[in-house]
């Protein structure tokens, strides 16, 4: 099950560049979460200090506190420990080409040292089910590599590859843009499933999408969190003028 | 991503619902003018201007429709096509009203002229007042003016009841003029609607600028009231 996403002070730099500011909100459990906001607002960086990604670029600093469930990732935890508990998907779907579908789904938990063949095979089927490719896929899990696939169906098999660790949280950086309309509208039905499960942080330019998926949005803007309300609200009626003013496209 | 023939386009709907709702204004006032001096010429100009009124609804209707597929629009400029959708609606209602009111002018023509105990003209003057009202209301984006609209129309009510009340009472007790109660009880009636229809355009100039949905405020809170006492 998915876990809440607590986050307080948050401040995030690139070498001399103050990338996040003072960023304060709490994330639901079991819910998708979007985030949008123009190019270069923080919205990929503020993902990215959620499961400590950001810290991985030499140059890159993070302050404040981030508690996924009860876990304080800057505190308590290792990244690799961390990464296991938060799944990321990324733009353009990156699944290692050489190798069999089934070995895709598989790697994170060969890479943790699972070898348990019979639950390994049960797992890489519960997660391409869940990630909706396993009809598609189910008779050439190891004939087929990765990269045979389609971009929607690479798509979802990196995300049933994030689903076989079994995370709390999914966090997608914008898992659609790349995608036609019909592999787009999967990964949307599929995000819609899987909230029920985990804990979804979408980052997305698409604001139809964001407003078909996410209960709760934020808007960025400036590496500072202008708004953060439901979906519902900041679609119809936002309360800051900045919102209102890039989501009906008045600036951008 | 300034979205400049989109800011365009809603500037163009503005202006085509602000020439349907002179037409339908226009129709109106016609209406009650006829009524007045009983002038069968009149009557003739509001038929003429339902065609035209029926026209516009379509096209404005269109124009809409084609903005909420292409642009997906957001919240206000949302809220605005919703709203100029159903001002749409309303006024073309309007022009209905109008057509109603100068078909019974027509009828009442070939009728006795005879005292009723009714004031069309003070209602008619209060029915127009409020739809003038409505549309300043949505020209400048003014809800001080829509909320002025919308205390207006208990007035406008009070006078469709009290006119029932004497009308039928006539129809009961002098059959013989019968016949121009039951014209000057539809005329009021239609009077009554052009009130609300302008009570709905005010509500949507509300929706529109401030979000907020205020319809049926009396009877939602009145339904709590009794739930909370019951």
């Amino acid at each position: 099950m998915g876990v809440g996403i607590e986050v307080i002070n948050l401040n995030a730099w690139y070498g001399a560049n103050h990338t996040l500011q003072d960023i304060n909100l709490n994330i639901p459990a079991n819910h998708a979460t979007a985030l949008i906001g123009p190019s270069g607002c923080g919205k990929s960086t503020f993902v990215r200090c959620l499961n400590r990604m950001h810290e991985t670029n030499p140059i890159a600093r993070v302050t404040g506190t981030v508690r996924i469930g009860d876990l304080d990732i800057y505190e308590d935890a290792k990244p690799v420990e961390i990464r296991r508990r938060v799944g990321m998907v990324f733009q353009r779907p990156n699944p290692f080409p050489t190798m069999s579908i089934y070995d895709n789904v598989a790697s994170g938990l060969k890479l943790n040292g699972f070898r348990n063949r019979h639950a390994l095979d049960e797992i890489v089927e519960r997660s391409l089910k869940d990630s909706a490719l396993w009809d598609e896929v189910k008779d050439d899990l190891k004939k087929k590599s990765g990269a045979s696939l389609s971009g929607g169906q690479q798509q979802r098999l990196c995300i049933a590859r994030a689903l076989a660790v079994d995370p709390e949280v999914l966090l997608m950086d914008e898992p659609a843009s790349a995608l036609d309309p019909v592999s787009t509208s999967k990964i949307e039905d599929l995000i819609f499933q899987l909230k029920s499960q985990y804990t979804i942080v979408i980052v997305t330019h698409n604001m139809q999408q964001a407003a078909r998926v996410a209960e709760k949005t934020g808007f960025f803007l400036n590496g500072r969190m202008v708004e953060f309300d439901s979906t519902h609200k900041i679609f119809t009626n936002p309360s800051d003028k900045r919102t209102e003013d890039y989501i009906t496209g008045r600036f951008g | 991503m300034t979205r400049i023939r989109f800011q365009q386009s809603l500037d163009e709907l503005k202006e085509n619902l602000l020439v349907m709702a002179g037409l339908a204004e226009q129709a109106i006032q016609r209406a009650i003018e006829a009524y007045r001096v009983r002038d069968l010429s009149i009557c003739d100009l509001v038929s003429r201007s339902e065609n035209a009124i029926n026209r516009m609804e379509r096209d404005i209707d269109q124009s809409a429709l084609d903005m909420l597929a292409m642009e997906q629009p957001m919240a206000i400029d949302l809220r605005f096509i919703l709203s100029v959708i159903k001002i749409n609606a309303d006024l073309e209602r309007v022009g209905d009203a109008a057509k109603s009111i100068s078909d019974r002018v027509r009828n009442m023509e070939q009728m006795p002229v005879t005292e009723l105990p009714v004031d069309i003209p003070r209602m008619a003057t209060l029915a127009a007042e409020m739809v003038r009202k409505s549309l300043q209301s949505f020209i400048e984006g003014d809800t001080e003016v829509a909320r002025a609209v919308l205390t207006m129309d208990d007035a406008v009510d009070a006078m469709n009841r009290a006119a029932y009340k004497a009308l039928t009472k006539v129809m009961e007790e002098q059959s013989r003029i019968a016949p121009q109660a039951l014209n000057a009880l539809m005329i009021c009636r239609a009077l009554e609607r052009v009130a609300d229809h302008a009570t709905n355009i005010a509500e949507d100039v509300i929706f529109w600028v401030q979000g907020a949905d205020v319809r049926h405020h009396k009877s939602l809170a009145a339904q709590k009231e009794n739930k909370s006492t019951g």
